[in-house]
């Protein structure tokens, strides 16, 4: 899949992000997150502890919630990444978004990308989530703000919207 | 200091040999990677040993689930995810599931793989109390050929295992001769997902004429390896659970395992802890019986 690069060796990396095919030259060990916040300006991912623990750059790779941080890009070849520039083109990216207004469920912003990524990874796979389930589905995304009910709320509220439509 | 990249080289030959071949050419230089939940923290913190990896997660025969009549066969780079997801392990082996489902956060079950938890060797893996009690047998694999080594005997001391440089695990085998046993999987952390265990129980038991025929015990967080409680559980074969044996039990448990302070939790909490789990179980086994 890819060739043996030396120390110190870029390699190009070809992947599909947001729906757009893309091609980066970096070093296999480069963080995905940091090649979408550097190399392709997608600065929506935000970096919170670098080291899987509180979700702030959450991303999904094939479909996948993952921490950006522990993905080594080429990991990520030929992959499909999805990130919080490209969820305005998703279905339940407005219900979400006026119920995370409505039910106050970001202040400072930091950790709101992961949290709606992970929203959407969970109503995904469970479009009618019972609150433990929305409780399972976010609790590797940590906020300082909140108090989390909030964003309990408004996950809850997005999902009752959608199954309605 | 957070690590350069420039000064590490990753290969992804997406090919089970060839890992083999690279393991085998330098053993000590190169560390397999798969979804990086660990390496990539140590990683970032500076912290990783070796410059060169070899990415494992590519490999399709790492990721699969075989289901054979008398076992079930988990390929070590399988996720957590693939764990819970995956009908015969929900029902055979719930403590596995158990584990797995508070493993993390949904975002790291989806990277975080079987293999990886038992490679890293930590003693507060919350999925190796459970292989302990299933009799869980791993292969290891190198260009010398295959061995099957009892997970009982794989962990050899704090973070030393029986893993040869050269070697890769490829599998985990579980005995499928476990689901007529009452099995009770406990966790106890500041928070399920995202936070280490203080400490963590996998058990299972069977009654037989009003006595415990067979109680398996096993504890994370509790030593410098995850822990058998082989003597506890000696002393609970063909016993009824009636309050006598309570008192008897707890003193088995706190003379057995062998819990330090440490930043999450006090060696006497842990001690406390681990009793009232052994103890939670033995109730649940009583009561299960009565229901059936």
């Amino acid at each position: 899949m890819n060739p043996s690069p030396g120390t110190g060796t870029k390699c190009q990396i070809l992947f599909t992000v947001n729906g757009e095919a893309r091609k980066v030259l970096a070093h296999p060990m480069e963080r995905l997150l940091d090649v979408l916040r550097n190399d392709l300006a997608l600065k929506g991912t935000k970096e919170g502890c670098g080291e899987g623990e509180c979700g702030s750059c959450s991303v999904l790779l094939d479909g996948m919630l993952v921490n950006s941080c522990l993905v080594p890009v080429v990991q990520a070849t030929g992959a499909s990444i999805v990130t919080i520039e490209g969820m305005s083109a998703q279905a339940l990216m407005i219900p979400l978004q006026e119920a995370f207004l409505e039910c106050g469920g970001t202040q400072c912003g930091i950790c709101t990308p992961g949290m709606i990524l992970a929203a959407v990874h969970l109503l995904e796979k469970t479009p009618e989530p019972a609150p433990a389930d929305i409780r399972e589905g976010l609790a590797g995304n940590l906020c300082r703000c909140t108090g989390y009910q909030q964003i309990f709320e408004a996950v809850a509220m997005a999902a009752r919207r959608m199954v309605r439509k | 200091m957070r690590a350069d990249p420039a000064e590490f080289r990753l290969v992804s030959p997406g090919d089970l040999q060839v890992v083999l071949s690279l393991l085998a050419s330098e053993p000590t230089e190169w560390l397999p990677i798969a979804g990086g939940t660990d390496l990539m923290v140590l990683y970032s913190a500076g912290k990783l040993p070796n410059r060169k990896l070899v990415n494992i997660w590519n490999i399709p025969e790492l990721r699969q689930i075989e289901v054979f009549p008398d076992t079930i066969r988990i390929g070590a780079a399988c996720t957590y995810t693939a764990l819970r997801g995956h009908d015969d392990v929900s029902r055979e082996f719930p403590l596995l599931a158990a584990a797995a489902s508070w493993t993390g956060g949904i975002a790291n079950q989806n990277r975080g793989t079987l293999g990886g938890n038992i490679a890293n060797a930590s003693p507060a893996a919350d999925s190796l109390p459970a292989l302990l009690v299933y009799d869980a047998e791993v292969t290891l694999i190198s260009v010398r050929g295959n061995r099957r080594v009892a997970y009982r005997d794989f962990h050899q001391g704090y973070k030393q295992t029986a893993l040869a440089a050269d070697e890769l695990i490829r599998d985990i085998s579980l005995p499928r001769r476990f689901s007529g046993y009452v099995s009770h999987a406990r966790k106890v952390g500041a928070r399920n997902a995202q936070a280490i265990s203080k400490v963590c129980l996998a058990a299972l038991g069977i009654i037989a004429n009003g006595a415990i025929r067979d109680a398996r015990l096993a504890l994370g967080s509790v030593a410098p390896i995850p822990l058998r409680l082989h003597e506890t559980e000696r002393s609970l074969a063909g016993k009824k659970i009636e309050p006598s044996l309570i008192g008897t039990v707890r003193q088995s448990v706190e003379r057995e395992i062998r819990p330090i302070d440490d930043i999450r939790s006090t060696a006497r909490y842990r001690a406390a802890v681990a009793a009232n789990l052994v103890v939670e179980f033995l109730e649940k086994l009583a009561t299960e019986r009565t229901r059936a």
